[in-house]
């Protein structure tokens, strides 16, 4: 069996599709500037614009809604400072480029499935009659839980509220399209789904305009400047259409993700798994091994040469307690012992294997010196 | 001498201040980031983040090194444009509580700082354009007389995008100094192509780009004093990348191409702008003998050495560049590319409606060839015979008929 690396932080960021690679090698070699009026800038159009057809069709809408921005941060910061005349409503368990983005916003709390409570988001939009823009992702990225989106649309409509969704983790893993879940603004990132890191979109629905963030030539009708991340953008094209035809994989994923977790609790009976019955995606498991914090298991893991994390990414680099398992009520005793897995379209039985070894080991050790 | 070229070649590419192909060695050294080596650079806590932060801090000392800065020092963003926006709108929006609410600059800027500050003047924040002179340099008596105790930035292009004019940036940063107001400078087109180091010249906010320095496109730079820190207040919130200047998850390979591009920039700087003046000088005096009454436009020599912007009195620039297929040429900046209007920034040089839209923008780089510009020479000169000798155009003297 061979010990090579066995990467399942997916979440973190996911490896480049060969897809993505191809299409991102073919625009390095043009040297356009996609709004130069010459030959090499009609070219560097061309593909700016087949890219964003495929993007567009991931979330099942046209061309000319999607703003492609520097990634999902960015998508996030403008969506949630497009409305300045609005008040702000967002999940207690958003990423932290939601939150960081929305001082002063009012939260929606979440049930200790870490599902967001609808009831808590009515009350936030009867409190005040003033229109608010409301920020709920399809997806958390630390849990996996998939959130009520659609139902939430349709409370925030019947209140004069506009709703973002930031969908990062969800594309690609879950069949998205932006009529059906009643958005009006749609954060998507590529590097999440396949493509490079330094690229996303916010996605807005017909009739809906922002307030630019960046502001200069009027690339991207307007609504964000700066010379467009050519090769970046046709490879944020080429991983949604790859990711869009093999959403199907996800079953294999699902049935490795439910095998590790079963796995898991089976040597640690007592283990806890975040969100356990909530809808979740296909690729996440969150879960403590109760007793024995998130970073010795981690670097245990690293040793064992199996790479997870302990939250999200931005802020893994510190210890911080993850504001997601606090919002869902769980102790912190439990919340510092928690480790996030995330699998991918490459991941193998093989693989999860390894990772039952190594954390089948550590719990041994650790149950056997505290004994 | 012939300047024949294969038929069906690719256009020769002269529009090197709109964008520049990426190095070769710039892709060899990104793609392993873009496959084997794709971790997040925030993942300390694996080998693969761990891997992708030691090649984004390795970038960054690159970076650092070309501008004489401290790798600290720089924040990087997705290019110019949002490095402009976050120093000019960021400066502002920091320093208004100190009672500052006026910023400076020139009527000539990019669009990305002249749109920031419109934006801030729709927030109620006062402007000021300072005009420049025929040669496109800033009038620093003007310059001066604009700043005031109540001013946050004073923000000056390094080297002008469409006519290469190069500015007086160490007198311009006293100026701003000596009224307590940061120094920003939009230094696209500049850094990689010219010594500029931020120490020498004084600067507080420095806005780079990737793919005006044969790096990718999608990747840039703020440069950010610490010794005494520029304080702004960031565009972009969450999850606290970049000591919090600018969050994101870093997009590592466009980064390793970047810091790649700015070594690859520094080693070759000195014979490379050695072999763009010379080949400038043959396409400026090729033209000229075939079109006399040719008007160069900005600076003669304080200027890039890749920049060449020049106006055929009589001609329609956009009928010349359609009349040169065998060309890629602009009549300046890409932004605006598309649109018919003569450049704002040439009717800011008091050139008339007429002459500026006779204009094209010139731009060699580090691949252009002396077979290129003997090609470019002959192909310009043919094409404007033949709209000289057409119905209803001008006579060979320029004059209007």
């Amino acid at each position: 069996m061979t010990q090579g690396p066995v990467y399942l932080d997916w979440n973190a960021t996911a490896p480049l599709r060969p897809e993505a690679r191809a299409a991102m090698d073919a625009a390095l070699g043009s040297c356009g500037n996609a709004s130069s009026v010459h030959r090499a800038g009609r070219a560097a159009r061309r593909i700016i614009e087949q890219a964003r057809t495929r993007v567009a069709a991931l979330a099942g809408v046209s061309p000319e809604q999607v703003v492609m921005t520097s990634g999902g941060t960015e998508a996030n910061a403008l969506a949630l400072g497009g409305f300045p005349a609005r008040r702000l409503i967002v999940s207690a368990i958003e990423h932290d480029s939601v939150l960081e983005n929305a001082p002063g916003a009012s939260r929606i709390r979440v049930t200790r499935e870490g599902v967001a409570d609808l009831a808590s988001l009515e009350t936030q939009l009867a409190r005040d009659k003033s229109p608010a823009l409301i920020s709920l992702m399809l997806a958390n990225n630390e849990t996996g839980a998939v959130q009520p989106v659609a139902e939430a649309a349709e409370l925030a409509h019947a209140r004069g509220a506009l709703i973002h969704c930031d969908a990062i983790q969800a594309a690609g893993k879950l069949p998205l399209d932006l009529r059906s879940l009643g958005c009006d603004l749609l954060t998507l990132s590529a590097h999440k789904l396949g493509g490079p890191q330094g690229v996303g979109a916010l996605i807005l629905a017909a009739g809906i305009e922002i307030v630019p963030l960046f502001r200069g030539g009027g690339q991207e009708r307007g609504r964000r400047a700066g010379t467009e991340n050519l090769a970046g953008i046709a490879g944020f094209g080429a991983a949604c259409a790859a990711a869009s035809s093999c959403l199907a994989d996800h079953i294999r994923v699902a049935r490795l993700r439910d095998l590790a977790e079963a796995r898991l609790k089976e040597i640690a009976p007592d283990a806890v798994v975040f969100a356990e019955d909530a809808p979740r995606l296909s690729n996440t498991l969150c879960i403590a091994m109760p007793g024995v914090p998130a970073s010795t298991q981690v670097m245990a893991l690293d040793l064992a040469g199996i790479m997870v994390s302990a939250g999200s990414a931005c802020s893994s680099g510190k210890v911080r307690r993850s504001h997601v398992l606090e919002a869902m009520d769980a102790p912190e005793t439990l919340s510092e012992c928690a480790i996030r897995i995330s699998l991918g379209w490459s991941t193998t039985e093989s693989q999860i294997d390894r990772l039952t070894e190594a954390w089948g080991a550590l719990y041994a050790r650790c149950r056997a010196s505290a004994a | 001498m012939t300047a024949s070229r294969r038929p069906n070649a690719p256009p020769v590419y002269l529009d090197y201040q709109a964008t520049t192909p990426c190095d070769p060695r710039v892709v060899e050294a990104m793609l392993p980031y873009f496959t084997e080596k794709f971790g997040n650079p925030g993942s300390l806590t694996h080998a693969y983040g761990r891997e992708a932060a030691a090649a984004v801090e390795q970038a960054r000392c690159q970076l650092a090194e070309l501008i004489g800065a401290e790798p600290r020092e720089i924040v990087f963003t997705s290019g110019a444009t949002e490095s402009n926006n976050t120093a000019v709108k960021g400066a502002a929006h920091f320093h208004r509580q100190f009672g500052k609410d006026h910023i400076v600059t020139l009527a000539t800027e990019h669009k990305c700082v002249l749109e920031s500050a419109r934006a801030l003047a729709e927030e109620g924040f006062r402007v000021t354009y300072v005009p420049v002179g025929r040669d496109g340099l800033v009038d620093l008596d003007r310059l001066e007389a604009a700043i005031s105790d109540q001013t946050s930035v004073v923000s000056v292009m390094a080297a002008h995008n469409e006519i290469g004019v190069i500015q007086p940036l160490k007198e311009i940063s006293a100026l701003a100094h000596a009224k307590g107001a940061l120094f920003h400078s939009d230094a696209a087109q500049a850094v990689g192509k010219m010594p500029f180091d931020v120490e020498e010249i004084g600067l507080d906010l420095a806005s780079i780009s990737g793919h005006k320095i044969y790096g990718p496109k999608g990747v840039g730079a703020l440069y950010l004093r610490r010794r005494p820190r520029a304080r702004i207040t960031p565009l972009i919130d969450g999850g606290g990348q970049e000591r919090a200047m600018r969050s994101g998850t870093l997009p590592v390979p466009l980064i390793v191409g970047l810091g790649r591009a700015a070594a690859i920039a520094q080693s070759e700087m000195e014979g490379e702008t050695r072999r763009l003046l010379a080949l400038r000088a043959r396409l400026l005096n090729g033209l000229k003998s075939r079109f006399p009454a040719l008007v160069l436009n900005g600076h003669a020599e304080k200027r890039l050495p890749g920049n060449l912007n020049l106006s055929f009195p009589g001609i329609k620039a956009l009928d010349l560049i359609a009349s040169c297929p065998g060309l890629a040429l602009s009549t300046g900046s890409a932004c605006t590319a598309a649109e018919v209007e003569p450049s704002y920034v040439l009717k800011a040089l008091g050139l008339g409606e007429d002459i500026a839209g006779s204009s094209l923008r010139i731009g060699i780089g580090r691949f252009t060839t002396a077979t290129e510009i003997d090609f470019a020479v002959e192909a310009v000169a043919a094409a404007l015979n033949r709209l000289r000798s057409g119905p209803g155009v001008t006579s060979a003297s320029g004059g209007t008929t």
